[in-house]
């Protein structure tokens, strides 16, 4: 016990003296703050933008697309396949009716408010039961389009993110011109950045025939996501691939997300490795001004043990002082910042809000800790290994 | 220059705080160096765009074809040399994370339009001749090991067979690379003709154009020209020069630009701290040294150049390993993952602005110390001492 | 006849720097007994300072053996060293080294940290020994407060608080005019005549020595003969 007493006298001194050597410690705390600063902020674009995506994904609903397109936008179906499609098995029923949508996805050119850039917006056919299909999404203002009409809903982040697309507003796409009625609100989730129209006027306005692109339904359970594909699997008519709502969101999300993180972390090593070499630094310099301190100490009585922990438990303070800052920096700046880029899996802009979530900001935190631990573990130990009799010579 | 041995002596007086500065900027410079590759990569080489080559597609969007039958109309517009069409066949190869572009194209017309892609001359006509055949570039060709003479099947996500299937199998017949140290040929082109024939609908239609202006005519004009002619038309064009069309395009990611300004300026305020509180140390702690110098004669301007050096070597030191570890780095990974990640490159501007970048945060780092030096009484400071 | 305190036998202690070699100690005995005021004299670089910190277990000898108090300095490790230095032995530098940030009183108690005192009993302590030292109405003063004999006083104080056997000053007056350092002096032979500590004292001042029992002269690594009484 005598052994932690005397470490914990010695950290206290040491953290007394500490205001003595504040350039160096800004620097080190600022080298970690920066570290986890940046971070947090290119991985709460990863985790934002998986949470759009994966909010939009429930598991008792699926999407039935032609076998092999890896997306919406690649698939095709005739009326006749997406009727054979939503009077299978293991759909859910209103009435007679299979609670079922088909739907067309395209992308139309629109300028982002911001900068005016083109930018591939998704404008997706739907039918009747498209929201209820939809756990979150739900009309927060103006009225659902009218079948047969050139009218648009709009998804509330689209709206705030492209021009043109006030309830009200005409805006144009190639020969016909379209009205927007009403914005819809999904929870923030990636129906949010799109645009709605009735099925029959999109089909027509593509030169689509009656064809679609996917069927979307609400299956009994989730687990008759089963049931149904074997059953399409049995119909030689139709050629198709069943995958939950969930699953093909995520598969949507996986390329950019994992691309944010192959880039992300190394990133965040690299930096933490120069923050390392900044801690190192003023460890060191902070050691050589202790010196004096170090040694009067030392003939005292004081043990070596004592001088290393103080050191390294300085070290880690500053680097967690740093990672606090930089992690309530991220937060302040970047949460919620919001963003639209081009989905490349689905070939069309997705809008989505930094997220700094806890985990990131205990994961940057984790890693200010270990910064400061390497930090000062070589100039504790110098500190501890100090000769007495040399250093008191010096002073 | 003849103060260079005293400022090199000077700068290694602490060893360790020397050395540890010089790894954080060689730090900051190879991110530096990384990030500006990659973004590079983002901007979708819009350096190696024409901008004598226009690309017409259509208004709606780039997903909707345009009709065949456009090529001839184009061709005829005044102020046109040169047309041919592409289309998107967004296939992979054994699985679906194997993906990369595939263009359905008219072989000849196409590589006479691109001249910076190098094919051997037999190569092109076999591929040309053979109705299955397939160009692609060195890059896939090296990461997947195809040879000239295999035979590929890429499954279709889009485009499925009129006899149902989704397997498309090409033969390899020539294998391109681009005379442009940044352009990347990551991707595959097969006839045009064989893809009309066999896919079960779309028929009739072509992605969009590219074409190549007549010398001496206006680019705008043409691209005018050729809107003016299907306005009103079901299939309405948008035409603007290759670099414009890439540029656009880059765009649509977002701010990318942005987001990497920010992580280095972060990067950079820390090291201009790192660097800054080291010349202020070692300045402090030579303060009687300094006086001497002065003593002796040195003149307060001379003494201020010495201690600006000194920081501007220092970060120079870091940043020049910085930036050459980054280099190969980033030729490693050119080389390496040409397929997966085209288009990144360090370019010479980038290297020149980081140039620019050692010197500036050089004398910013040693400008307070060395202020702080040169003013400094003489009388003070040996009394200090 | 005084018990023996503290024993060196055939003491060396070599520097090595690459091939250059200083032999600061060679070959030293010496004996100092329980409740001895010895004074070190002798010119500069002669080994004074080498001497006193083997003696306080800061360094340790080339060859021979220290004994110091039954304890084997010379065979020690660096941490039992430390350990027996928290209750055998006080320091006194020329320049007090004392810790800026804390007080007179925090200075005095921070031996006493080294041990399982508590904080009342530690504090009770160190206002004893500020008293001790003439200073107990400067208590709640920093080192920055305090004059140079104040800050000498305070460390004179720090060095007694664990109450030591052995006392060991290095030009403890080296920085203090005459008036002052004659009272450092008075006070260290009050320490040593009422409270019976053995103090070891290193000085360049003849005067300095004269408040010594004895002196004993070092050159060139070697005690000399001459002692003076
Ligand atoms: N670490 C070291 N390496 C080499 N030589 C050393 C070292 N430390 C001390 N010395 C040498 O040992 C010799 C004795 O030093 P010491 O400090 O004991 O002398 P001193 O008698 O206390 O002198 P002063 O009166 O000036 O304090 C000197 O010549 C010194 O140069
Ligand atoms: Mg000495």
């Amino acid at each position: 016990m005598k052994f932690l007493n005397q470490a914990i006298a010695v950290t206290l001194l040491n953290l007394r003296n500490l205001p003595q050597r504040a350039g160096g410690s800004v620097v080190a705390v600022v080298g970690v703050a920066a570290v986890v600063l940046v971070f947090a902020a290119v991985l709460s674009m990863a985790t934002g933008f998986e949470r759009t995506m994966l909010l939009a994904g429930s598991d008792d609903t699926a999407i039935v697309l032609r076998s092999g397109s890896t997306a919406e936008l690649n698939s095709g179906l005739s009326n006749d396949q997406a009727l054979i499609i939503a009077n299978a098995p293991g759909i859910l029923r209103d009435g007679d009716s299979p609670v079922a949508s088909f739907e067309l996805y395209v992308v139309v050119d629109v300028a982002k408010r911001s900068t005016g850039d083109q930018a591939n917006v998704p404008l997706r056919g739907v039918q009747a039961f498209a929201i209820d299909l939809r756990h979150n999404v739900k009309i927060s203002e103006g009225r659902m389009f009218e079948e047969g009409k050139n009218e648009l809903v709009v998804g509330r982040a689209a709206q705030s993110e492209f021009a043109g697309l006030d309830i009200g507003n005409e805006i144009r796409f190639g020969q016909t011109s379209w009205t927007v009625v009403g914005t819809f609100e999904a929870d923030g989730s990636v129906s949010e950045s799109e645009l709605w129209t009735d099925l029959r006027v999109l089909q027509a306005m593509y030169n689509r025939g009656s064809s679609v692109q996917s069927v979307r339904v609400r299956l009994l359970t989730p687990e008759s996501i089963k049931e149904l594909s074997d059953a399409l699997a049995d119909d030689p008519r139709v050629d198709v691939d069943v995958l939950s709502e969930k699953d093909y969101y995520a598969g949507q999300a996986g390329p950019l997300s994992q691309f944010i993180k192959i880039v992300g972390y190394p990133l965040t090593i690299l930096m933490a490795i120069g923050a390392v070499f900044g801690a190192l630094n003023s460890m060191y310099a902070s050691v050589s001004v202790r010196g004096k301190e170090i040694a009067t100490l030392r003939a005292l009585g004081f043990g070596p043990f004592s001088v290393l922990i103080s050191t390294i438990v300085e070290s880690t303070l500053l680097s967690l002082i740093g990672g606090i800052i930089g992690g309530a920096l991220a937060f302040a700046v970047f949460n919620g910042f919001r963003v639209s880029t081009l989905n490349g899996a689905s070939f069309s802009q997705v809008v989505f809000d930094f997220a700094v979530t806890p985990d990131l900001l205990a994961q940057g935190l984790l890693a200010a800790l270990i910064i400061g631990l390497v930090g000062g573990l070589f100039p504790a130990i110098h500190a501890a290994r100090l000769p007495v009799a040399q250093a008191l010579r010096e002073l | 220059m003849k103060y260079f041995g005293l400022i090199w002596k000077n700068t290694w007086r602490k060893k360790v705080r020397t050395s540890l500065t010089i790894l954080s900027v060689l730090v900051a410079f190879l991110l530096f160096a990384l990030l500006n590759a990659l973004g590079y990569a983002f901007r979708a080489g819009e350096d190696v765009s024409s901008a004598e080559r226009l690309v017409v597609i259509h208004k709606i969007s780039l997903i909707n074809p345009l009709p065949i039958s456009y090529e001839a109309r184009i061709a005829s517009t005044p102020g046109v040399a040169a047309v041919t069409h592409a289309s998107w066949f967004g296939g992979y190869y054994q699985e679906p994370r194997n993906q990369f572009a595939q263009f359905a194209v008219d072989m000849t017309a196409y590589f006479a339009l691109y001249p910076e892609l190098i094919i051997p001359p037999e190569q092109l006509e076999a591929a040309a001749k053979n109705r299955i055949g397939t160009v692609v570039g060195h890059e896939l060709a090296e990461k997947f090991g195809w040879k000239i003479g295999d035979r590929i099947p890429i499954q279709a996500t889009i485009w499925t067979k009129a006899d149902g299937g989704r397997t498309w199998e090409l033969d390899l017949e020539g294998i391109m690379r681009s005379n442009d140290p940044r352009g990347s040929t990551a991707f595959m082109l097969f006839n045009h003709d064989y893809f009309e024939e066999a896919r079960a609908f779309g028929k009739g239609t072509a992605g969009w154009y590219v074409l190549q202006i007549a010398p001496g005519a206006d680019p705008v004009e043409v691209a005018n020209a050729i809107d003016a002619q299907f306005a009103n038309s079901p299939n309405e064009t948008k035409t603007s020069t290759e670099a414009a069309f890439a540029a656009s395009f880059a765009k649509q990611f977002g701010n990318i630009a942005l987001i990497v300004q920010l992580i280095l300026g972060a990067v950079f305020f820390t090291l201009l701290l790192v660097a800054g509180n080291t010349m202020s140390q070692s300045v402090r702690e030579r303060i009687p040294e300094l006086a001497v110098l002065k003593t002796v004669g040195f003149r307060d301007i001379t003494v201020l150049g010495i201690v600006l050096s000194e920081s501007i070597l220092i970060i120079s030191l870091g940043g020049i390993l910085g930036l050459g570890i980054g280099w190969f780095l980033v030729q490693g990974v050119s080389q390496q993952m040409g397929a997966s990640l085209p288009g990144i490159y360090l370019s010479p501007q980038a290297m020149l602005m980081a140039t620019g970048i050692m010197i500036g945060a050089g004398i910013l780092a040693g400008l307070f110390p060395a202020l702080k030096a040169m003013r400094l009484s003489i009388v003070d400071a040996l009394a200090r001492g | 006849m005084a018990e023996t305190l503290a024993t060196l036998q055939g003491v060396s202690r070599v520097y090595q720097k690459g091939k250059e070699r200083v032999d600061v100690l060679h070959e030293l005995d010496l004996e100092i007994n329980t409740g001895d005021f010895l004074a070190l004299m002798g010119p500069s670089g002669s080994g004074k300072t080498t001497l006193l910190n083997l003696l306080g277990g800061l360094d340790k000898p080339t060859a021979g053996t220290v004994n110091v108090g039954g304890a084997i300095l010379s065979s020690m490790s660096n941490s039992q060293l430390s350990n027996w230095r928290a209750t055998h032995v006080g320091f006194i530098f020329q320049f007090y080294n004392l810790l800026p940030v804390l007080t007179a009183r925090k200075n005095v108690e921070l031996p006493l940290l080294l041990t399982n005192m508590s904080a009342k009993e530690r504090s009770r302590r160190a206002e004893i020994a500020l008293d001790i030292v003439g200073l107990a109405d400067r208590a709640s003063h920093r080192p920055r407060e305090l004059s140079g004999g104040q800050e000498q006083r305070v460390a004179i104080a720090r060095a007694i608080v664990s109450d030591p056997q052995l006392l060991l000053c290095d030009e403890p007056t080296g920085d203090l005019d005459r008036a002052t350092a004659d009272e450092i002096l008075k006070l260290l032979q009050t320490l040593n005549a009422e409270h019976g500590k053995t103090i070891i004292m290193v000085t360049h001042d003849a005067q300095a020595a004269d408040y010594a029992r004895r002196t004993l002269h070092m050159d060139k690594g070697k005690l000399e003969a001459r002692t003076t009484a």
